[in-house]
C-alpha cells in the first residue's frame, strides 16, 4: 500500500509541476496550449544534459531552461506580435514534438542518471507518512513548496496581485501604469520554466530514457486540471493526485483481476474534466474564477 | 567537331550500358523497412543484428536500402512501394502491422520477393517467418518459478492477441512444472513501447508484491524499474543486460540473421519460393530454439542448479523432447482443453484465448 501510494504521489509530479506553471501563466490572461511541447523539450533537454555532464541536477536545470526558451517563441508570436493564442500553442505543441524527435535521436536506448533520494532526518522516521512524504528526491518538494508559493503569491504580495491585475483587466492595469505585455512574457516564462521541470522529472525520476513522445498526453491533462481545479494552486494539487491515482489505477485493477475493462478506467481523468468543466461554467456567475482576460491579446502600446 | 564529339559520347554510352546494366545487377538489392529506429536493444535491434549479418555474409553483392521510424498503416504502403520502385529485388518488412501494405503493395510488383516477419498471410511473393517466441518464455517460467520468494509473478503483455497469450500460457506452464504455488498477473500496457507505461506497470506489480517480472513489450524500462527495487525479470528481444545487471536472470533473444541470409541466398540462386514447411497458421517458416532463430542469453543473478535446470528446460525443448503444451491442459478456469498424451498443435496456439492454470483474472475481451 505505502509502495503504491509513492508512485501514486511520483506520477502525478510532472502533471502537477507544468500545471503550476501554466496556472500562472493563464492568471496573467495567456492561454498557452503548448504545455505538452515544452514539457517534450524540458525532458529531452534534461536527458541529453545527464548524458554529457552525469548529474541529474544539471538535468533540472537544463529542463528548465529548455522550457523558458521555448515558451519565449510562443511569448514573441502571440504577446509582440499578436497571434492567435489558440493556434500558436498548438503549433507549439506540434513542432516541439517533432523538434524533440529530432534532437532525442541519439539518446535513444541510453540511460540517465536518476534522481537521489533526499530522506529528511527525523520526518522520515515517521511509519507511513515519513516514507510516502519525506522521502523523496528534491523536485517533489519543490512542487510542493511551489503550491504554497504561488498560493500565497497570489494572495499576498504585490507581484501576484499584479499578475492578477492583468490578466482580469488588462486595461486597468495598463492604465495605472503597468506593463502588461512585461508581465505576461514573465509569467509565460515562468509557466514554461515549470512545463520543463515536470517534463524532466519523466527522464529523470520516472523512466530513465528517452522515447519519442514519451510526455503521452501528461501536459493536455494538466492544461485541463488548471480548469479542473479552477485556478487555485491547492485545488491543483489535489486534481494531479486523482489523476495520478487514476493512471495507477488502472495498472492496479489488472494485477488484481478486477473485472473492469481498462479502457474505461483509460477514460476516468479525461470524463472527470469534462465533468469539472461543466461544473464550473455552472458556477461561473456566481464565483468568478477565470481571469476575466484569459485568451485576449492586448492592443495597447506597452 | 563539337556535333562528332557528342555523337561519339552518345554512342559510347549505348555501347557500355548493357555492360553497367548486368554489372549493377549482379548485386541483389535488398530492402528492409523497421519499425523505430533500431537504438540498442528491443525489437527492431534485433532485425538490425539480422540486416548486419547479411552485410558481413554477402560483403558488397548486396546492396542494403532501409527506411526507419515507419508507422504501420497507409505511410507504410508508401514506403515499401518507394522501395519496391527502386528496383529492390527482396523487401524485408519486419512488423506484423505491415503486413497489409506488404499485400498490396506485393500485388503492384509481381517480380519483387517480400518477406513479411510476423504475419500469416502469403501469397506467390510474399513469405512469412516469425519465431516461436514462447518456447524461450516457459524456460523463463522454469526459473520465475524457482527463483520467487513472494510466488507472485508479475506479467507485462502489449495486447491480448494470441501470439502474446500464448507466451504468457507457456511462461505458465514452465512456472507451474516446478512450482505449483506460483501465479502469475498480467498488466496489458495497450502498446508495444512506451517505457512510461511499461515502468508504471513494473512499479504497480511490485508494489502488489511480485518479485519477478516478466515483459512481452520492448523497452528495457521494466528492468530498470526491477534493478532499482531490487526485484529480478527477464529481458525481451535483445540482451538487456547492460540496462540491469543485477535484476536480468536471461533474455530471449531474436535472431533473424540466418532466416534473412537463407532467403538471399535462395533468391541468388534463383530458389527463391515461400516455403517448404507445412503451411500452417504462423507462416512457412516459425522457427525457434531447435533452428537457432531464438536463442537465450547467458544465465546471471540466479544460483547453478537453477541454471542447471534452466539449461535443462532449454536442450528439452531444442530437441522436442520437452513439448511444451502437453496433456492434460486444463484452463485457470477449470474447463479442460485436452486430455493426457494429447498436445496442441500450431493451429490450437494461434487460436488461444484463454488462460492456463497459474494465470489469474481473464483475458480482456
Amino acid at each position: 500500500m505505502e509502495n503504491l501510494l509513492i508512485t501514486i504521489l511520483l506520477t502525478s509530479i510532472p502533471i502537477l509541476l507544468a500545471g503550476l506553471g501554466e496556472l500562472v501563466t493563464e492568471k496573467s490572461g495567456v492561454l498557452n496550449l503548448g504545455v505538452e511541447g515544452m514539457m517534450l523539450c524540458g525532458a529531452v533537454a534534461a536527458l541529453g544534459s545527464v548524458l554529457i555532464f552525469g548529474n541529474p541536477y544539471i538535468g533540472i536545470l537544463f529542463g528548465a531552461v529548455a522550457g523558458i526558451l521555448i515558451s519565449t517563441v510562443f511569448s514573441f508570436f502571440t504577446i509582440t506580435l499578436m497571434t492567435n493564442q489558440v493556434a500558436t500553442g498548438l503549433g507549439l505543441t506540434i513542432f516541439a514534438t517533432a523538434l524533440t524527435g529530432l534532437i532525442g535521436e541519439p539518446f535513444v536506448g541510453k540511460t540517465a542518471a536518476s534522481l537521489p533520494k533526499l530522506e529528511i532526518i527525523f520526518l522520515s522516521d515517521i511509519p507511513y507518512l515519513g516514507k510516502i512524504l519525506f522521502s523523496n528526491d528534491i523536485l517533489v518538494y519543490f512542487a510542493i513548496f511551489l503550491i504554497f508559493f504561488i498560493h500565497f503569491g497570489f494572495q499576498n504580495t504585490k507581484i501576484g496581485i499584479i499578475i492578477r491585475a492583468v490578466g482580469d483587466n488588462h486595461d486597468s492595469a495598463h492604465s495605472i501604469g503597468y506593463s502588461v505585455k512585461l508581465v505576461r512574457w514573465i509569467s509565460t516564462s515562468f509557466g514554461g520554466m515549470c512545463a520543463g521541470m515536470g517534463g524532466a522529472y519523466i527522464p529523470l525520476a520516472l523512466t530513465p530514457h528517452w522515447s519519442e513522445g514519451m510526455t503521452a498526453g501528461k501536459g493536455w491533462i494538466a492544461l485541463a486540471l488548471v480548469v479542473f481545479a479552477s485556478w487555485m494552486p491547492i485545488r491543483l494539487l489535489i486534481g494531479a493526485l486523482i489523476f495520478g491515482g487514476i493512471t495507477i489505477l488502472q495498472f492496479v485493477a489488472q494485477a488484481r483481476g478486477w473485472d473492469v475493462p481498462s479502457q474505461f478506467l483509460n477514460m476516468l481523468p479525461y470524463l472527470a474534466t469534462i465533468l469539472a468543466l461543466a461544473l464550473i461554467s455552472f458556477k461561473l456567475k456566481q464565483n468568478n474564477y477565470a481571469p476575466t482576460c484569459l485568451g485576449k491579446h492586448f492592443l495597447g502600446n506597452k | 567537331m563539337y556535333k562528332n564529339f557528342l555523337k561519339i559520347i552518345t554512342f559510347l554510352c549505348i555501347l557500355v550500358s548493357p555492360f553497367l546494366y548486368t554489372s549493377a545487377y549482379a548485386k541483389t538489392k535488398v530492402g528492409f523497412v523497421y519499425l523505430t529506429t533500431p537504438g540498442d536493444h528491443g525489437w527492431t535491434y534485433a532485425h538490425e543484428l539480422g540486416k548486419q549479418m547479411v552485410k558481413k555474409e554477402f560483403g558488397n553483392d548486396v546492396e542494403i536500402s532501409i527506411v526507419e521510424n515507419v508507422p504501420e498503416g497507409p505511410d507504410a504502403t508508401r514506403v515499401i512501394r518507394e522501395l519496391a520502385k527502386q528496383g529492390n529485388q527482396i523487401i524485408f518488412t519486419t512488423s506484423f502491422g505491415y503486413m497489409e501494405p506488404t499485400l498490396k503493395v506485393a500485388k503492384e510488383f509481381p517480380n519483387v520477393k517480400f518477406e513479411h516477419m510476423t504475419g500469416y498471410k502469403r501469397t506467390k511473393n510474399v513469405a512469412t517467418g516469425n519465431i516461436r517466441f514462447y518456447e524461450g518464455r516457459y524456460v523463463q517460467g522454469v526459473v520465475a518459478g524457482l527463483m520467487t520468494k513472494t510466488n507472485k509473478i508479475g506479467y507485462i503483455g502489449a495486447y491480448p492477441i494470441s501470439e502474446v497469450i500464448m507466451g504468457i500460457n507457456a511462461f505458465a506452464q514452465g512456472l507451474r512444472s516446478v512450482n505449483k504455488k506460483a501465479t502469475i498477473s498480467v498488466i496489458w500496457a495497450n502498446t508495444w513501447y512506451d517505457p512510461v507505461k511499461e515502468a508504471d506497470a513494473a512499479k504497480v506489480h511490485i508494489a502488489e508484491g511480485a518479485d519477478i517480472l516478466a515483459q512481452h513489450t520492448d523497452s528495457p524500462a521494466m528492468l530498470q524499474i526491477a534493478e532499482k527495487n531490487g526485484a529480478l525479470g527477464f529481458g525481451q528481444s535483445t540482451d538487456m543486460g547492460a540496462f540491469a545487471p543485477k535484476a536480468q536472470l536471461f533474455a530471449s533473444v531474436n535472431n533473424w540473421g540466418p532466416y534473412y541470409i537463407k532467403k538471399i541466398k535462395q533468391l541468388k540462386d534463383g530458389k527463391w519460393n515461400t516455403g517448404d514447411g507445412p503451411d500452417h497458421w504462423a507462416g512457412n517458416t516459425w522457427g525457434g530454439l531447435s533452428t537457432n532463430m531464438l536463442t537465450l542469453s547467458n544465465f546471471s543473478n540466479m544460483p547453478t542448479d537453477v541454471a542447471k535446470k534452466a539449461q535443462a528446460a532449454h536442450d528439452g525443448i531444442k530437441s522436442g523432447k520437452l513439448k511444451i503444451f502437453a496433456g492434460p491442459l486444463k484452463t485457470n478456469d477449470g474447463k479442460e482443453i485436452i486430455g493426457a498424451g494429447k498436445t496442441l498443435d500450431d493451429g490450437a496456439l494461434w487460436g488461444m484465448n484463454y488462460y492456463l492454470e497459474g494465470v489469474t483474472g481473464k483475458v480482456p475481451k
